[in-house]
C-alpha cells in the first residue's frame, strides 16, 4: 500500500534547508537542473535496489548523498572540506553552553 | 564541582541527526565560497512553505472550468497560458495540461524521482516521492488508483504520463455535478491537489 499522510511542506527543518541550497545554486548557475535530477535520479534507483524508499526521510538522505558527490565532482564543494566541517559543527554543538548561539564560521 | 564538569553539564547535549550536520557543514562550506547566502536560502523556504502551492493550480482548473476559451488555450499551451496568471519559475518552463473525461482519466508520477509543477502544486507529497507509487503507478495504475480511493465507474482508460526535468503535467479533473454556476472562487475551493495529479477525482458537490 501506499502510505499517505497530511503532514507540512517540509517534515524536518533540514529537508528544507537541503532544498533551498540546491536550488539556490542552480539559479547561481552552477549546474543545471537536468544534470542534477539525472544524478539524483541515479542515487534513487540504487538505493531502491536494497529497499523501498518511503519517499520521507531517506529519499532526503538520498538527496544529500547525491549533491555532495555532484557538488564533489563538479569541484564545487570537496568531500574532506564537508567531513572537516561536519566534524566543526559536531565540536559546536558538544562544547557550545545551553543557551548560547551554536555557530561555525 | 569542576569548571569542565560544569560546562559538560550544559552543553548541548543533544546532537543533531548526522545529516542536520551535513546540511549544516555544506551551508558553511558554500557560504564561505561565496556560492550561496543565508537570506536567499531563507526566502526559497519561505516561499515554498508559505507561497506557493496547490491553491494555484486550483485558480488554473476553476478557469478552465469556467471559461472554454482559456480552457483551450491551456490544453494548446499550458506554460504560457498559466504563466499569464502569473504562475511561472522554477519547475514551470514546460508544463502540459491534461484533460479528464468520460473516457480518458489522466495519472502523473515521476518514476526518476519527484519532477512536478512547483509553480501550480508546490512541492510533492511525500507518497509521490516513495518507490512504492514511482514504480507501481505505471506498472499497476488502477490498483494504486484504487489505493487512493478512486473508482473509474465509466471505465475509463488510464493514461500515465511520466514527469521529467523538461516537462511536467497538470491535470485537469473533471467538474463534479451540482457545481453549475458557481464562481471560480468556489469552484477553486474544491479543487484538491491529488485530484490535478490524477489520484483523486472530485466529488459530487451538495
Amino acid at each position: 500500500m501506499i502510505k499517505r499522510c497530511a503532514g507540512p511542506v517540509f517534515e524536518e527543518v533540514w529537508h528544507a534547508q537541503l532544498f533551498a541550497v540546491t536550488v539556490h545554486l542552480n539559479e547561481g548557475g552552477h549546474f543545471k537542473w537536468q544534470d542534477w535530477v539525472a544524478n539524483f535520479g541515479e542515487m534513487l534507483q540504487a538505493r531502491g535496489l536494497n529497499h523501498s524508499q518511503n519517499g520521507g526521510h531517506d529519499y532526503f538522505v538520498a538527496w544529500l548523498d547525491a549533491l555532495e558527490n555532484f557538488l564533489s565532482q563538479k569541484g564545487i564543494a570537496q568531500l574532506n572540506d564537508l567531513r572537516d566541517l561536519r566534524i566543526a559543527w559536531q565540536d559546536a554543538y558538544l562544547s557550545t553552553p545551553h543557551g548560547d548561539p551554536i555557530i561555525v564560521e | 564541582m569542576p569548571h569542565d564538569d560544569l560546562n559538560q553539564a550544559h552543553a548541548h547535549s543533544v546532537l543533531p541527526s548526522d545529516a542536520e550536520l551535513r546540511v549544516n557543514a555544506l551551508e558553511t562550506l558554500l557560504i564561505r565560497k561565496g556560492l550561496i547566502d543565508s537570506e536567499a536560502l531563507d526566502a526559497i523556504i519561505d516561499i515554498y512553505e508559505n507561497k506557493i502551492g496547490p491553491k494555484n493550480g486550483a485558480r488554473v482548473v476553476a478557469k478552465a472550468w469556467s471559461d472554454p476559451v482559456f480552457k483551450a488555450r491551456l490544453l494548446e499551451d499550458a506554460t504560457a497560458t498559466v504563466a499569464e496568471l502569473g504562475f511561472y519559475g522554477r519547475q514551470g518552463e514546460h508544463i502540459v495540461s491534461l484533460e479528464n473525461t468520460d473516457s480518458i482519466h489522466n495519472l502523473v508520477v515521476c518514476t526518476l524521482c519527484s519532477c512536478y509543477p512547483w509553480p501550480l502544486l508546490g512541492i510533492p507529497p511525500g507518497w509521490y516521492k516513495s518507490d512504492a507509487y514511482r514504480a507501481r503507478a505505471v506498472r499497476e495504475p488502477r490498483k494504486v488508483l484504487a489505493e487512493f480511493g478512486v473508482v473509474l465507474e465509466n471505465g475509463e482508460d488510464v493514461r500515465v504520463w511520466d514527469s521529467t526535468a523538461e516537462i511536467r503535467y497538470l491535470v485537469i479533473p473533471k467538474r463534479p455535478p451540482g457545481t453549475e454556476g458557481w464562481s471560480e472562487d468556489a469552484l477553486t475551493e474544491i479543487v484538491t491537489r491529488d485530484s490535478m495529479i490524477g489520484t483523486a477525482i472530485l466529488p459530487v458537490s451538495e
